[in-house]
């Protein structure tokens, strides 16, 4: 299994071996408990269902409920897949938590972004906008967009206003700074994707891993 | 529960440090722990406190001090485990919460009025 459900706390500093000031998010991660245990032979392929959070009974539909009571889990809010080996002895019922990233140096943090609205370009993709003054009209607009005659189109990917946010984005390699098993949480350092009390998506991260082993 | 989690990591940072209670104004000796490669010494920066700002385990002060003859200001997060000590070495009575009127001055000019000591024996056991 490479990740785990968690939940944006919000952001702190601590301070490091050297006294510098690190700045930290807090994720609460878990307890994730297996809802559902994905085989070769059943469902085409392996994985594991976990879910996070707890949810009142009448929230959910009988179907729902069902496949929890099936399980022997109390119902949850959130669920996600994480794919396993075939030899993974995680069956339904089994809990992950914060312990799950002992040892473990850097993550990949995955959340949905503040959603920001229809913004300009300015805001958006931090383009420099026209002048103030001068008699200039085009204070905080885009410019031209292209051409002419050719190629009489305006190119795809072409920068221009539109939805800031609320997208999934996933920050890699984050450094893990502190495993607090007791509170179920870790400290890694700098920025998550969301805000706080969003929830997020920690795995163990994918391109520092490889190095490390 | 959103909040302890950040409110514990935060006492935490801020355990084991016995901060005197210093305010703007007082004249004070800071020993910075320094490492040097393996060894690790002790400085002391001595100067008036001219800000205190933040809160929490984030709080910092900033000493100022003339220094053969050149103004040098340090900025030092209380809790940082390179503040060794903080002393107090004379209690200052400022009418204001920023000293950054300090800079423009020297000599005679960076005199602040000394807290009575009635008052600052008072202030500590509140």
């Amino acid at each position: 299994m490479q990740g785990i459900i968690g939940r944006k706390i919000g952001m702190t500093q601590v301070f490091d071996d050297e006294g510098r000031q690190v700045p930290v998010t807090v994720l609460e991660v878990g307890p994730c408990v297996v809802v559902q245990r994905k085989r070769q032979a059943t469902d085409g392929y392996e994985a594991v269902q976990v879910g996070f959070i707890d949810q009142k009974k009448q929230r959910l539909s009988k179907a729902a409920l069902t496949r929890f009571e099936k399980a022997g889990v109390a119902p949850k809010r959130e669920l996600h897949e994480f794919v396993v080996d075939a030899s993974s002895e995680l069956k339904e019922g089994d809990e992950v938590k914060a312990d799950f990233f002992d040892g473990t140096e850097f993550v990949d943090v995955s959340g949905v972004t503040k959603g920001r609205g229809f913004q300009g370009v300015v805001r958006r993709y931090r383009m420099g906008g026209g002048l103030s003054t001068h008699g200039s009209m085009s204070h905080r607009r885009i410019g031209s967009i292209g051409q002419n005659t050719s190629p009489a189109r305006v190119f795809k990917g072409k920068k221009l206003p539109g939805q800031m946010g609320n997208v999934n984005r996933t920050q890699l390699n984050l450094k893990v700074i502190q495993v607090r098993a007791d509170d179920n949480a870790i400290l890694v350092r700098g920025a998550v994707p969301g805000p706080n009390g969003g929830l997020v998506v920690v795995r163990k991260s994918v391109k520092k891993a490889a190095k490390a082993s | 529960m959103v909040a302890t989690i950040l409110e514990k990591i935060d006492q935490e940072q801020r355990k084991d440090k016995n901060i005197p209670d210093f305010r703007v104004g007082d004249s004070v000796k800071v020993h910075v722990r320094i490492r040097e490669g393996e060894k690790e010494r002790i400085q002391v920066f001595s100067g008036t406190v001219i800000a205190r700002d933040g809160k929490k385990g984030n709080e910092t002060f900033t000493v100022r001090r003339i220094s053969y003859g050149e103004g040098v200001e340090r900025i030092f997060p209380i809790y940082s485990p390179n503040v060794d000590k903080i002393e107090i070495e004379r209690s200052g009575d400022p009418r204001r919460a920023k000293l950054y009127y300090l800079r423009g001055r020297t000599g005679k000019k960076t005199k602040i009025k000394e807290r009575a000591a009635k008052e600052a024996s008072a202030d500590s056991n509140a």
